[in-house]
């Protein structure tokens, strides 16, 4: 699909006549072209894949990591534009470690995802800056069970038992429906992930 | 109106301004006292919280049925000593800080949660203020749960704490009879024995014994007044 903007996509402070902000929206086809990453959410954990794109023998090993850790309890996956997506683990990771200095406790997922969200949107309002070019997916073990949530470069987050992000992100969300999550463990999921 | 008098400052103006011949109520400047006892136990299920009721300013009971127990959530309290004008803002402010944590988080506040928020306030603010406090509470991971948060901002947990000028005179009671795995009605009694202890000996506490009970069903409030406090012996 190739949109015309004409004119309406300059800028993010900008809507076009028929309410789209166009600089979000190419946002999301950064995302598009990068390598798949899958999320899936059993009832005693979180799984996440991705797809390692080696594109150098040169690279030293370990270079091009798109798995992050923000705190001993939160995973975070990231796909689109790796320096931005960088920026947000560091800010997610700020948030995280405030809260623990507030409030004596790991911060709750929703938490941290309803900030790192308001930080992203807050990205698409402005004419001086450009939406961030990635998606996040975040995942923890809780007290209350396991979650995970995904947060797209609109600012817009919602939970899931099974999500993914890039190229093959379509063929990977056919496989996922095909899945029982509720009944399967995080051991069954790394197997399901790798076959994706 | 206070628990311990915070009127250093305003008694040093009386002195060095209107002194000259003037007789003075004592209360206008009396040194700072911390006039309260105060304690909390934590047992299988909850915990128990208890207060005298005295308010001094000075010499002065200006309260005689001072509540000291006060609510933070509704399965959170605490125990306040020392100024009372410093332990009823700070005690607002953390109320606020964990309604809004509630709403955010869509969970009940941990104990652990309101002690440290208590303790960064006390802790910030230790040269202005005089606050004694005990966070006591239950919650869904961790059970009844007491932080003691003494003058300076430190914050510890314990099974139990006692506090206030009146708690001085109770340490060896408290360490000799204090057993663990005490039911919800020996906590009770127990705390009730060692308030009425200290009410006894600290000239700045007295009046009755409020308790509150707190447990995953809710929180049970108890008043015992002066006469039905147990007696010991008086000489």
């Amino acid at each position: 699909m190739s949109s015309i903007g004409t004119g309406y996509d300059l800028s993010a402070s900008q809507f076009s006549p028929d309410g789209r902000v166009f600089q979000v929206e190419y946002a999301q086809k950064a995302i598009e072209n990068s390598g798949t990453a899958i999320g899936l959410r059993g009832k005693n954990g979180v799984v996440f894949a991705m797809e390692k794109l080696v594109t150098s023998k040169l690279y030293e090993p370990g270079a091009n990591r798109r798995l992050f850790g923000i705190d001993r309890h939160i995973g975070m996956a990231v796909g689109g534009l790796l320096a931005d997506a960088r920026q947000i683990v560091e800010t997610s990771r700020k948030e995280s470690s405030n809260y623990r200095a507030e409030y004596g406790g790991d911060v709750p997922l929703r938490y941290l995802t309803d900030r790192v969200a308001g930080y992203i949107h807050a990205y698409t309002l402005y004419s001086a800056v450009r939406p961030f070019g990635c998606a996040v997916i975040l995942g923890s073990q809780e007290p209350t069970g396991p979650s995970m949530y995904m947060i797209d470069p609109s600012g817009v987050y919602y939970g899931y038992k099974g999500c993914a992000i890039g190229k093959a992100k379509q063929a990977a969300k056919t496989e996922m429906e095909k899945l029982e999550f509720s009944n399967m463990n995080i051991r069954e999921l790394v197997k399901e992930a790798a076959k994706m | 109106m206070m628990m311990g008098s915070n009127l250093d400052l305003y008694s040093q103006h009386n002195k060095s301004k209107v002194s000259g011949g003037m007789n003075l109520p004592d209360w206008v400047s009396e040194k700072h006292m911390t006039g309260t006892s105060i304690m909390a136990i934590e047992f299988d299920g909850g915990v128990v919280l208890g207060a005298d009721t005295r308010s001094t300013t000075g010499a002065y009971v200006a309260n005689r049925v001072a509540d000291k127990l006060t609510k933070i959530t509704d399965k959170i309290y605490c125990c306040r000593s020392g100024s009372a004008a410093d332990t009823q803002a700070i005690a607002d402010i953390v109320n606020y800080h964990l309604e809004f944590h509630e709403v955010q988080t869509g969970v009940d506040p941990p104990v652990k949660s309101a002690a440290v928020v208590f303790k960064g306030l006390c802790y910030q603010y230790r040269d202005q203020m005089s606050a004694g406090i005990l966070v006591a509470g239950w919650d869904k991971q961790l059970g009844g749960q007491i932080y003691s948060i003494p003058i300076g901002g430190m914050i510890n947990r314990q099974k139990v704490s006692i506090g206030g000028s009146g708690s001085s005179y109770i340490y060896g009671f408290v360490d000799s009879q204090y057993k663990d795995n005490m039911t919800l009605e020996e906590s009770a009694d127990f705390v009730t024995r060692a308030l009425s202890l200290a009410i006894m000996r600290d000239g700045s506490s007295g009046g009755c014994v409020r308790l509150a009970i707190i447990t995953e069903a809710g929180v049970e409030r108890r008043l015992i007044t002066g006469d039905k406090l147990p007696k010991f012996y008086e000489g």
